[in-house]
């Protein structure tokens, strides 16, 4: 059990309280729903901790706010939901270009357009991944309660100082507004990265040279280094690279996350880990799921929840090794099967049925429909 | 080489993108000559879009940060925000500045956050070929407007007044030492600077709106067509004419953005600490 202060948050609040305590210095954001309580939050949080919040003209100057803030040596946030983070694509692009770390969150609404903009969705699943142009890679978190707001928020600071990326934290109006426990440990028990900086002197740096782990130390900007950073594909010394400097430097920033997967790929079981029906979900229809487990264990039947919680770069070895034995996987999430299509991809076993259990136009999925669902189909 | 360019440029970085002919070369000299004469080049933090205009600061050796079309006045806006003491200057065009960027201008003047904007008009999209721009005049021919453009030019500088910038100043590359005169004052004035630039793009602008690519030709139109003006009074008689005035048309001094949060952020702490009201 976790111990620390116990408060009741909703998932929208515990991101603040998160991102404040995980070093968070610098937020930009613009009001929309269902996201806007963390620009209300930081708004009101920041300025007590010498922060700086700004409400924004409009989401790309708040994502692009948060890239400057980042060079400017800030840890730095935005939020926002499924019409701002179409227009943020392009800022999140720019962030992986120029390696800036910071953290996006998109809490999910229904959409396309404006879509439903009070009721639930997961339909962003790959826009978080391809949504901006070219070839990039960022990580994405998937949170299903309060308390993995929390914690993936700290995490999401952590993993975007580690690989100087942005890292996308994928919520949902559910996760949002729920309201439930959450343990906020002591800040001695929390872990905290922060970006390498250079250790050499100004005459020997290399602004994008990097060691063996594809991630170069970055400087802020005024401590001596006068870094050039362009949103070009660059050489190492950060001018226009010409096609052998660019096609390296389009590999670095991907293999700098692909690579290291192991490090933070996460998916967590719940209930029968051996069960052969298993359903695979994330973000806050894992709830649901885990709900189902429970309620099918009183019947006497065994199932297993798979909870994907890092659900970019996509955990493939992960997934195999946690789906082990199953015969039936089913899964569960609110768009017409993005994550399906993962599944799919990744388990092409002919001993096993992979169905989608899809739920769209902003109700959220009951565990007794996952359940019906199980037996109607059988 | 030019002192100021032994001194300052990025030497690794030359040659300039810039074509032959091209003014931004002489704004690199007037801003450096700024700088030199302030002593304020580690203090800097440059910021760009995309464009000719955007490439200006790359050469100069110092913070740099060149981010999407149009959207550098952001990102100049978390290089201020994490350290106020910067001297945080964005370099952007007339199409990057008043097209795609323009709503960031206009929010940033707004603020009157400390930073000046120097925005360059070459009257064209020029990088990407030739097309008509926001400031392009009513029936020139471009590649976009191949049988003239039918839509008035938006002025910069009247925008950055009616937004709320707190320096607003145009020059020209055909008067280049009243340029560094210029951007002296704006690395000094506390506030949003605007400061417009007229300058020449021999290879689109020249080519195709004025009737000649010829580098001297395009700079004889620039000083022919630009009058410095002694105060905004006679601005209007100038644009009746036809011409283009340069000079201050605003200085004036308001609460800066940055040093009312810093005020806010200690009144907020202390009534907290004395168990008042968040």
């Amino acid at each position: 059990m976790k111990k620390g202060r116990i408060k009741v948050m909703q998932g929208n609040e515990a991101c603040v309280e998160a991102a404040l305590l995980a070093g968070c210095r610098f937020f930009a954001g613009y009001p929309i729903t269902p996201a806007s309580e963390i620009l209300e939050g930081m708004a009101r949080r920041l300025p007590l901790v010498d922060g700086f919040c700004l409400q924004a003209e409009d989401e790309i100057a708040a994502i692009v706010a948060a890239v400057g803030a980042s060079w400017g040596g800030a840890k730095a946030m935005t939020a926002t939901s499924g019409p701002g983070f179409c227009l943020m694509q392009e800022g999140i692009g720019l962030a992986a270009s120029v390696e800036s770390p910071c953290v996006v969150v998109n809490v999910q609404r229904g959409g396309p357009a404006s879509g439903q903009s009070t009721s639930t969705a997961q339909g962003d699943l790959y826009q978080a991944r391809y949504g901006s142009n070219g070839d990039y890679s960022l990580i994405t978190l998937c949170p299903s309660t309060s308390q993995e707001m929390f914690d993936h928020t700290i995490r999401a600071f952590n993993l975007a100082e580690r690989f100087r990326i942005p890292v996308i934290i994928l919520s949902d109006e559910v996760v949002a507004h729920i309201r439930e426990k959450v343990v906020i440990p002591d800040v001695s028990e929390l872990e905290f990265v922060e970006r390498k900086k250079p250790t050499v002197p100004m005459e020997k740096f290399v602004p994008f040279e990097a060691g063996e782990d594809d991630v170069p130390p970055m400087p802020a900007f005024n401590t001596g280094y006068k870094i050039p950073v362009i949103s070009q594909a660059k050489s190492l010394s950060g001018n226009r690279g010409n096609a052998k400097e660019a096609e390296a430097f389009i590999y670095r920033i991907n293999r700098k996350v692909e690579a290291h997967i192991a490090e933070f790929a996460d998916i967590r079981t719940y209930g029968d880990e051996k069960a052969e029906t298993a359903f695979v979900s994330f973000g806050s229809v894992s709830r649901s799921a885990r709900s189902a487990v429970d309620m099918a264990r009183e019947k006497g039947l065994a199932l297993r929840s798979v909870e994907v919680k890092t659900i970019w770069p996509f955990p493939d070895d992960l997934l195999r090794e946690r789906l082990e034995g199953a015969k039936r996987v089913v899964v569960a999430e609110m768009n017409l099967g993005m994550l399906r299509n993962e599944v799919q991809r990744v388990i092409c076993s002919p001993g096993v049925k992979i169905e989608l259990f899809s739920k769209i136009g902003g109700i959220y999925p009951l565990p007794q429909e996952f359940l019906r669902f199980l037996e109607e189909k059988r | 080489m030019n002192p100021l360019g032994e001194k300052y440029l990025r030497k690794n970085f030359l040659p300039f993108i810039f074509c032959p002919g091209c003014g931004d070369g002489m704004i690199v000299q007037a801003f450096l000559e700024a700088v030199d004469e302030l002593g304020i080049i580690d203090d800097l933090a440059l910021a760009a879009g995309i464009g000719c205009s955007a490439w200006i600061p790359v050469y100069m050796h110092a913070d740099v940060l060149k981010v999407l079309h149009g959207r550098a006045i952001p990102a100049a806006i978390g290089l201020k925000a994490t350290r106020p003491s910067r001297k945080v200057v964005v370099f952007t065009g007339d199409g990057d500045g008043l097209a795609i960027g323009g709503l960031h201008l206009l929010h940033a003047a707004r603020r009157n956050i400390e930073m000046g904007v120097v925005l360059v008009n070459n009257q064209i999209y020029a990088m990407t070929g030739g097309q008509v721009a926001p400031s392009t005049q009513v029936g020139a021919r471009t590649q976009t407007t191949p049988y003239g453009n039918l839509e008035k030019p938006l002025d910069g500088v009247k925008v950055a007044v009616a937004a709320g910038a707190t320096f607003v100043s145009r020059g020209s590359t055909s008067h280049p030492q009243a340029l560094s005169r210029t951007f002296k004052k704006m690395l000094t004035h506390k506030g949003f600077s605007f400061v417009e630039i007229i300058s020449q793009c021999p290879v689109q602008t020249g080519r195709y709106i004025l009737g000649s690519g010829a580098p001297q030709f395009n700079l004889q139109w620039l000083k022919d067509n630009c009058v410095p003006v002694d105060g905004p009074a006679k601005w209007a008689e100038v644009e009746a004419q036809g011409k283009i005035p340069l000079g201050d048309v605003l200085q004036i001094e308001k609460p800066e953005y940055m040093e009312e949060v810093q005020k806010m952020n200690r009144q907020v702490k202390e009534a907290r600490s004395k168990g008042g009201d968040r």
